[in-house]
C-alpha cells in the first residue's frame, strides 16, 4: 500500500462516486461492492488487500462508516483523491436529504413513502451482505491465513450478536492476532 | 425550523453545533447514531425521543450515510442551511483528518510483516462486522408489510446480483427497487382493505 496508483483520472473517479451516492441506500457500505468492482477489478488502481485494508482502517477510527471512502480515494490518488471521492459520495445525497428533510417529515405517512421505506429495507440488507462477501472473498484464496481469518470473522459475528461490546475491542483483537501471525 | 418551546434547550450557535457534533463523532467507534441519541436526547435535551426518531427514520431511508443525513437534518432544523453545514462539518472534519493520518502512518510501515498482518486481522474482523450488521438488520424486517417471503426473495436477489453475478449496481437498485416499491404499495393497500 504505497502511495498513489499511476494514471488515475480524478474526474472519472469523481463522476463514478457522484453516481454511487444516489444508489447508497442503507449507507455508503451498500455501494462498497460496486467500488470494489470499479477500483480493483476494472481499473486495477487498488489490490484486494488495499481495499479490505481501507475498510478496516475506517472501522478502527472513530466517526461514521463512510470514512472508508476518503481512505480509498487517498490510496488511489493521495489527498486529492480523498477529497474527490468524499465530495462525490456526499454531494448528491446531501442535497437530497436537505430537501427531503423538509418535505419528507410531512409526507412520511403516505402509502407511497411507506412503500419506499418498506421496499428498500430488504434490498439494503442484501447489499450489506454482498459487502461482507466481497470483504471475505480474498481470505478464501489465501491458504496461509485462511483458517485464522475465518475464525476471527466467525468469532466477531458471534460476539457482536450476543453482547453489546463496542466493535473497537474486536478490531483491536484482530490487529493483535494478525500482528502476531495468527490470521 | 421547529417551533420554539421555552422549556426545551436548543443549540446556542452554529459553533455550538459544530463542537457538539465533533464530540459525538469522536466518541463513535462502530456506530455514531447510538452516541447521538445519548448526547442529543438524554444529555443536552435538544430533541425529545420522538423528535429524534422522526429525524432518524427519514435519515435512514434516504440514500447516503445515515449519520451524515441525520447531521444535515438536525442542523437544518435549528439554523437552516448554515446550521446543516456546521453539524456536517463537525461530524466529518476531525474524523477525516484522523483517518487519513492513520492511513498515511500505515503506508509508512506497511512493509513490516507484523503491520501488514495486523491490518489483515483487522480486515477479517471488519468482514465479520458487516455480516453481523446484516444479521441485526434481518430482525427489523420482521415487521415489514411485504411479509417474510417477499423480503427473503428481494434480499437474496440483491445479494446474488451484486456479490455473485457482479451486475452493475444501478440496474440492481433500479430494477429491484421499483419492483419492491410496487410490491410494498400493493401489500400496504391490501392490509388497509383488510383492516
Amino acid at each position: 500500500m504505497s502511495g498513489a496508483a499511476a494514471g488515475v483520472d480524478l474526474l472519472e473517479l469523481f463522476l463514478r462516486f457522484l453516481a454511487l451516492s444516489m444508489l447508497s441506500v442503507g449507507g455508503a457500505v451498500s455501494v462498497a461492492p460496486e467500488m470494489h468492482r470499479y477500483l480493483v477489478e476494472q481499473r486495477h488502481w487498488l489490490t484486494d488487500g488495499q481495499f479490505t485494508g481501507s475498510i478496516a482502517l475506517a472501522q478502527a477510527a472513530p466517526g461514521p462508516n463512510v470514512l472508508f471512502v476518503p481512505i480509498l480515494g487517498y490510496q488511489v490518488a493521495g489527498l486529492a483523491g480523498a477529497v474527490v471521492a468524499m465530495v462525490g459520495i456526499l454531494l448528491p445525497s446531501t442535497v437530497l436529504s436537505l430537501w427531503a428533510g423538509r418535505w419528507g417529515g410531512k409526507h412520511r405517512d403516505t402509502p407511497a413513502v411507506r412503500a419506499f421505506t418498506a421496499g428498500l429495507a430488504p434490498i439494503s440488507v442484501g447489499l450489506i451482505a454482498a459487502t461482507a462477501w466481497v470483504l471475505m472473498l480474498p481470505f478464501f484464496g489465501n491458504p496461509e491465513h485462511r483458517f485464522g481469518a475465518l475464525a476471527l470473522m466467525a468469532a466477531t459475528v458471534v460476539v457482536l450478536l450476543r453482547s453489546k461490546i463496542s466493535p473497537i475491542w474486536l478490531i483491536a483483537v484482530g490487529a493483535l492476532a494478525g500482528g502476531l501471525g495468527f490470521a | 425550523m421547529r417551533p420554539t418551546d421555552a422549556a426545551q434547550p436548543s443549540p446556542r450557535s452554529r459553533g455550538d453545533l459544530f463542537l457538539t457534533f465533533t464530540w459525538l463523532a469522536l466518541q463513535g467507534f462502530g456506530g455514531v447514531l447510538a452516541v447521538a441519541q445519548r448526547e442529543l436526547v438524554d444529555r443536552k435535551r435538544w430533541l425529545t425521543r420522538d423528535e429524534y426518531l422522526d429525524i432518524y427514520s427519514v435519515a435512514q431511508i434516504l440514500p447516503g450515510p445515515n449519520v451524515v443525513n441525520f447531521s444535515l437534518m438536525f442542523g437544518d432544523r435549528f439554523f437552516g442551511l448554515s446550521g446543516a453545514m456546521a453539524s456536517l462539518a463537525g461530524m466529518l472534519l476531525m474524523p477525516i483528518i484522523l483517518v487519513l493520518a492513520l492511513a498515511a502512518v500505515y503506508n509508512q510501515f506497511s512493509a513490516i510483516p507484523e503491520v501488514a498482518g495486523a491490518l489483515r486481522g483487522m480486515g477479517a474482523v471488519a468482514a465479520g462486522l458487516m455480516v453481523a450488521m446484516a444479521a441485526k438488520l434481518l430482525g427489523a424486517l420482521r415487521s415489514n408489510p411485504m411479509g417474510a417471503g417477499i423480503c427473503a426473495a428481494l434480499l437474496l436477489a440483491s445479494f446474488v446480483a451484486v456479490a455473485v453475478l457482479r451486475l452493475p449496481l444501478v440496474w440492481v437498485v433500479l430494477g429491484l427497487g421499483v419492483s419492491a416499491w410496487g410490491a410494498a404499495r400493493w401489500c400496504i393497500a391490501r392490509k388497509e382493505v383488510d383492516a
